[in-house]
């Protein structure tokens, strides 16, 4: 008689494991933590004193007054936490399968789309921690929102965080050429997060090229950045919402299609 | 009942035949060895029992759960110690036995027992908050084996666990998953190119190429011969490829 229940008590605890073994981990490499919370903070301090003085912002939702560029491109600094992060988890999922480790994961009775997104939640919350130790930092320096923004944050946070995972997911098991980080940066991380609203409004961008306009539109991450960058001022940005919500759908579909035995590129790798 | 029932499975890789129409059948608390060389479709009928990938022809059964329709319940009941090393490294032992038993949904309190259970039968008490980088390797294929029993499998897969050991700690893991068959009835399939692991009263099946060449006791297969003379001449490989 074996003594695994199915049932959702088992995925429960399942899913209890799986995040509290990805926190684990985490704590574990403080170097990683410590180079997920330098990046941003060398964009905040060094691009943003630089950029201040060049580029003027009128006053833009969410913002009811003029805003520092510090303050501007503080939420962008989130997603890019998270796009980094979801890219990281992902890959490191594509080395796993080369080793044992993945297989381990793989081998647990529960369904491959609830194992995979367990996996995902788990990156996320890792993540959520990273852009909660960056806004502290910056409140320092000067990027106060309001205090219960923190906390209208976090929803948007997790559904920023799913997305990009989610994409990361996607792509590590779809795209073979991708399996350095090297590879990463340039392809995706990069132009995802200068082709965006990350760093400059879109208006902005529309006085320079409508082509860049137009590519910063269809960029979802753009819609993750303003997802947080509304949330952190307790508003709610329905378009960018929207299209989040829909981009994780699409790239989880697809993660998960990657991902079973009997469709995706599982079946076909030898070894 | 079977623990393990393999019928007519086939599977390729591109235009490379892995596996040509291959059965088999490990019997509830049986020993059976899994005899080839390196390439014969070992680690292959290995991954298609634990569904990392689909079988493509034919059925796989494990306690009777066909892998492909049930997986959860089949996979429930099958444990599993790989050929390359799986435990997290930078974890401790006791970290790396609790992940795997929440994979399996496994409550705290049988965790803790379990944990308990297993560590100790493996001869591993004293390295349980060890990390596992500071582990001798049979040591750490001993606290795999530990870990692949958490959820009390009915079905344990080995793959060519020996291999990297030196002489003292491959007997010391023969002797304990022999030992865990008749403590626990748990059946095991033990694959290898080591005909030395093999005793003559177990079960063996030979793959080769793809392909099952003869499945018997390994005193039937050797006749009047060795189990190794056997074994060449049936594949037709040079001595020194064992």
């Amino acid at each position: 008689m074996s003594g695994t229940p199915l049932g959702w008590r088992g995925r429960m605890r399942a899913l209890y494991g799986i995040i509290w073994r990805e926190a684990l981990r985490f704590a574990k490499q403080r170097e990683r933590f410590l180079s997920a919370l330098v990046r941003p903070l060398v964009w905040l301090f060094i691009f943003a004193a630089g950029f201040r003085s060049v580029l003027g912002l009128s006053i833009t939702p969410p913002y009811e007054t003029y805003v520092l560029y510090e303050v501007y491109v503080a939420p962008g600094l989130c997603a890019m936490i998270q796009l980094f992060n979801g890219m990281q988890s992902s890959l490191s999922m594509v080395y796993d399968r080369e080793t044992g480790a993945m297989r381990t994961f793989l081998v647990s009775p529960y369904p491959r789309w609830f194992l995979l997104s367990a996996k995902l939640l788990a990156g996320v919350v890792v993540s959520i921690l990273q852009v909660y130790a960056f806004l502290l930092v910056a409140w320092f320096w000067g990027v106060d929102p309001p205090p219960l923004g923190y906390l209208t944050v976090l929803p948007a946070l997790v559904l920023s965080g799913l997305m990009l995972g989610a994409m990361g997911l996607f792509l590590s098991s779809t795209i073979r050429q991708l399996e350095n980080f090297a590879g990463v940066m340039n392809f995706v991380i990069f132009p995802m997060f200068f082709a965006s609203s990350a760093l400059y409004p879109l208006w902005r961008m529309k006085e320079s090229s409508i082509l860049l306009y137009d590519i910063c539109r269809y960029n979802p991450f753009t819609y993750a950045a303003e997802l947080i960058r509304f949330g952190l001022y307790g508003q709610i940005n329905w378009l960018a919402l929207a299209v989040v919500v829909g981009a994780t759908a699409v790239f989880m579909g697809g993660a998960i299609y990657a991902y079973d035995p009997s469709k995706g590129m599982l079946g076909r790798k030898s070894g | 009942m079977t623990a393990l029932e393999v019928s007519d499975v086939s599977h390729s890789f591109g235009k490379l035949k892995a596996l040509d129409h291959v059965s088999l059948a490990v019997g509830e608390g049986q020993f059976t060895a899994l005899l080839g060389i390196n390439g014969a479709g070992k680690t292959t009928l290995f991954s298609l029992i634990t569904r990392l990938y689909d079988n493509i022809t034919g059925t796989i059964k494990v306690a009777g759960y066909d892998v492909r329709r049930q997986p959860g319940p089949a996979l429930a009941r099958l444990g599993i110690v790989f050929q390359t090393r799986s435990l997290d490294r930078d974890l401790t032992v006791r970290q790396n036995l609790f992940y795997h038993a929440a994979l399996h949904g496994m409550s705290r309190g049988d965790t803790r027992a379990r944990t308990a259970e297993m560590i100790e039968r493996v001869g591993l008490s004293d390295k349980l908050d060890a990390r596992v980088s500071t582990l001798s390797g049979g040591q750490s294929r001993r606290a795999e084996i530990a870990r692949s029993l958490m959820h009390k499998p009915r079905l344990l897969l080995l793959d060519e666990a020996t291999v990297g050991l030196d002489v003292k700690s491959r007997l010391d893991v023969a002797e304990l998953v022999r030992g865990l068959i008749r403590d626990e009835g748990v059946a095991v399939l033990w694959a290898t190119h080591l005909l030395d692991e093999v005793q003559p009263q177990d079960n063996v099946a030979i793959l080769h190429q793809g392909k099952i060449l003869t499945a018997g006791t390994a005193r039937d297969i050797a006749g009047k011969s060795t189990l190794e003379q056997a074994f060449l001449s049936l594949t037709g490989v040079e001595e020194g490829v064992l």
